[in-house]
């Protein structure tokens, strides 16, 4: 074992505390409406009511994992048709390309539900502790009964919101006032208030504590977005060419050509990842703009334009730099790796609105029973058998009246029943055995390969389903 | 290393020497040797305390005999008991309905219908398949088809759970399925035995020497009609098998014929009265009687 030399780094580091100062500006407002209406979809979906019928659930967004059905609004999901899901996951992976492309880490930025909820916890810490200076004051204070005051409420107004988030996500997966009068009575299942407990947990430490170190330390996509940016991508950028060389520009430094930063560190004390943006482009960074709106406050304030940290994507950064014009933001936007990823993502999402409007609420499939292939029955006829599933997706009991048709005379059985009409329960799937037979006079009886097309009649509106399948006869 | 008194904002902390570089690159990335975050390493102690409790409360060290038990006894053995427990009581008042129903009245109720064929084809697979495959499409040594129309013992729902429940030709059983046909090898001359099976052959209207057949029509009266019917359409109180249907259980053709007169047949089916639940006896006979040849 080497001894520790002062030389050496040490194996761990601590977080270094961030106490970020609040700002206001037009990326804030954005920022601030893109929080309020996240948060918003979030909390108040599962309380969206739809009526599909006295059958069915009248939530609007429901998993419901016990029945394996997700409904949303007018569309209902069976496990079967899980492609829509994944081509709405696929289409969540092309659009983050696309925006990464384009726009660089605007999801990190703006929507990420760590940045928002981060948001909104600061915004509750700066209520309740006061902006930059007075946090930093509280938090090198020795313990007070104000300091303890203080962090008491904050923990507690986190405590809420988390349980609030950990509670909302729950709703998404049972009927939400029945959870939420069973929550109350202590009559829910315990995995909801597990989940619940967990997601408030998670949230608290995320939220409160964790922060950027999530961004820094446990998240992969700012590994991911650094492959995935180029330099036609917009990105916040300090127009170092602008600001240096900075300085304070006291009468002592008139002499020196300085540049417009005036070194006042407003861009580093807003920053929710704490870092300093004029070091260039870094992990660190999650582009929020925040700095944006900072230094374009300090920029009006000095009398110099505003723009000193932009957005600014690195080629025009390049050409800024030598003195030319930089290319209009819609050319950065309009190229074709971005065409390219629009055209993926729009053709998943056509794809799946096609597939939507074509799907049937009624799905005929036939399983034909080959063990053994067929059966010869005392008076000769051939017999084969079949398993059928008849899906009946709509919010009511149908009667389907089923039927066979062939170039050869068969005679359709079913197993149990009585004629050929089944009613199918609404919103399940009726398994059924049916018997296809053809007589010693039949031809079928000694074809090896008759096609048969089955089909499901809905008694009443008519509407058929048909699918095809083949009777196996014994040649001689 | 933090002291709570004195602040350590973030500027001073970046106003720290950088991290030691390790003076590897590639193409302009440089590896530094940073400290990794400190509750990065709490997280790590979390774990092995997540161990240690993990140890205590469940099976975990092996043993000369078998693994440490844990506190809270947990086993998946007990899981999959309790499993089954949950299911019998889930399904307990379909199953006393199905005890108290007549079985032939089972089909009148649609729920209960699927609910002794779902449970009957499982029990159908663990005890019956063996013999009869797994299709039930019976198999060659004298293990009958049970999908067509042709029965030994009966093919109503009841005639069905009655050999079930008793097995055939089953010693232990009293009230066994039981019928002996006699190896004719010992009681009929050899020629009298080539003329039965043309005769036979001549009933299930297969190719047959003529004269043969014709000349043997009162061997057969006298030897065989007592069980298998003067036309040879077979008698199921008996268990003989209609001659004339086509369907052979050991083979229809002239030398398994032969064999079977001269050394007689003598298949048994276990009682799986005495091994299954009877409701589970239940179930399985809905089950065959609905594999499409129940009468």
């Amino acid at each position: 074992m080497t001894e520790t030399t002062e030389t050496e780094a040490p194996l761990y580091a601590a977080r270094e505390p961030i106490f970020p100062r609040r700002v206001s500006g037009w990326y804030r407002n954005l920022k601030w409406w893109i929080m309020g209406v996240t948060l918003a979809i979030y909390y108040i979906t599962p309380w969206l009511r739809w009526d599909r019928g006295p059958n069915l659930p009248d939530q609007a967004v429901l998993v419901d994992l016990a029945n394996r059905r997700f409904y949303f609004f007018f569309v209902e999901i069976w496990p079967h048709e899980f492609y829509f899901v994944a081509g709405l996951l696929i289409m969540a992976g092309l659009g983050l390309f696309l925006f990464t492309a384009a726009l660089g880490r605007v999801w990190c930025g703006y929507a990420c539900p760590q940045t928002v909820w981060t948001d909104l916890f600061m915004l509750v810490e700066r209520w309740i502790e006061g902006d930059r200076n007075a946090r930093v004051r509280l938090w090198s204070q020795k313990l007070s009964a104000e300091k303890v005051g203080k962090r008491a409420l904050k923990f507690f107004v986190w405590f809420l919101i988390a349980l609030g988030t950990g509670g909302a996500w729950v709703f998404y997966f049972a009927d939400a006032p029945t959870l939420a009068r069973d929550l109350v009575t202590g009559e829910a299942p315990f995995v909801a208030y597990s989940a619940m407990g967990i997601l408030t947990a998670t949230t608290f430490v995320f939220g409160g504590f964790a922060r950027e170190q999530i961004c820094l330390y446990a998240c992969p996509w700012p590994r991911i977005q650094a492959a995935m940016t180029d330099e036609n991508t917009l990105t916040v950028s300090y127009r170092d060419w602008r600001g240096e060389p900075r300085g304070k520009h006291r009468k002592s430094e008139a002499a020196a050509n300085l540049g417009d930063c005036i070194d006042c560190n407003a861009c580093v004390n807003v920053c929710p990842t704490g870092v300093d943006i004029r070091n260039g482009q870094q992990m660190g960074c999650i582009t929020c703009a925040l700095c944006i709106d900072a230094c374009d406050d300090v920029m009006a304030r000095i009398g110099k334009p505003r723009g000193l940290i932009d957005y600014v994507t690195l080629a025009d950064g390049e050409r800024e730099r030598q003195g030319e014009a930089p290319v209009p933001i819609w050319r950065r936007i309009a190229r074709p790796r971005i065409a390219l990823y629009f055209t993926l993502w729009a053709g998943i999402g056509l794809a799946l609105l096609a597939a939507l409007a074509v799907r049937t609420d009624t799905t005929l499939a036939i399983e034909p029973v080959r063990n053994p292939i067929n059966v010869v029955l005392t008076d000769g006829s051939v017999r084969n058998a079949y398993e059928i599933r008849l899906r009946n997706m709509t919010g009511h009991d149908r009667e389907m009246r089923l039927s066979a048709a062939a170039d050869a005379p068969l005679v359709l059985e079913l197993q149990a029943v009585d004629g050929l009409v089944v009613t199918v329960p609404a919103d399940q799937t009726l398994r059924q055995r049916l018997y296809l037979t053809a007589e010693p006079t039949s031809p079928a009886a000694t074809t090896a390969r008759v096609p048969v097309e089955l089909a499901a009649e809905d008694v009443e509106t008519g509407a058929r389903t048909t699918q095809t399948t083949v009777f196996h006869g014994r040649p001689q | 290393m933090a002291d709570p008194t004195k602040p350590e904002p973030i500027e001073k902390a970046r106003q720290r020497p950088e991290p030691g570089f390790t003076g590897h690159e590639w193409d302009g990335i440089k590896e530094y040797d940073n400290p990794l975050p400190r509750w990065w390493l709490w997280i790590f102690y979390a774990t092995v305390v997540w161990a240690l409790g993990y140890w205590i409360l469940y099976p975990a060290w092996p043993m000369l005999t078998q693994a440490t038990q844990g506190a809270l006894g947990y086993s998946t053995r007990a899981e999959a008991a309790a499993e089954i427990v949950a299911h019998r009581e889930r399904f307990a008042p379909l199953e006393s309905r199905l005890m108290d129903l007549e079985l032939a009245a089972v089909s009148d109720e649609p729920e209960l219908l699927r609910f002794a064929t779902a449970g009957g084809a499982a029990v159908f697979r663990n005890h019956c398949s063996q013999c009869h495959g797994a299709g039930a499409q019976g198999a060659p040594g004298g293990y009958p088809s049970l999908l067509d129309d042709a029965w030994l013992w009966g093919g109503t729902v009841d005639a069905i759970h009655e050999t079930i429940a008793h097995g055939v030709r089953y010693d232990p059983d009293p009230l066994t399925r039981w019928s002996q046909m006699p190896a004719f090898g010992e009681i009929l001359p050899e020629d009298e035995i080539e003329g039965l099976v043309e005769y036979v052959l001549a009933m299930s209207g297969q190719p047959h020497d003529e004269s043969l057949a014709a000349a043997h029509a009162e061997v057969y009266e006298i030897q065989c009609a007592a069980c298998h019917g003067l036309d040879g359409e077979g008698n199921q109180d008996l268990g003989a098998p209609s001659l004339v249907d086509g369907i052979w259980q050991y083979g229809g053709d002239r030398d398994t014929i032969r064999h079977t007169i001269v050394y007689s047949r003598y298949g048994q089916m276990p009682a799986f009265g005495e091994r299954l639940r009877d409701v589970d006896v239940r179930k399985v006979a809905i089950y065959v009687h609905g594999l499409g040849g129940g009468q």
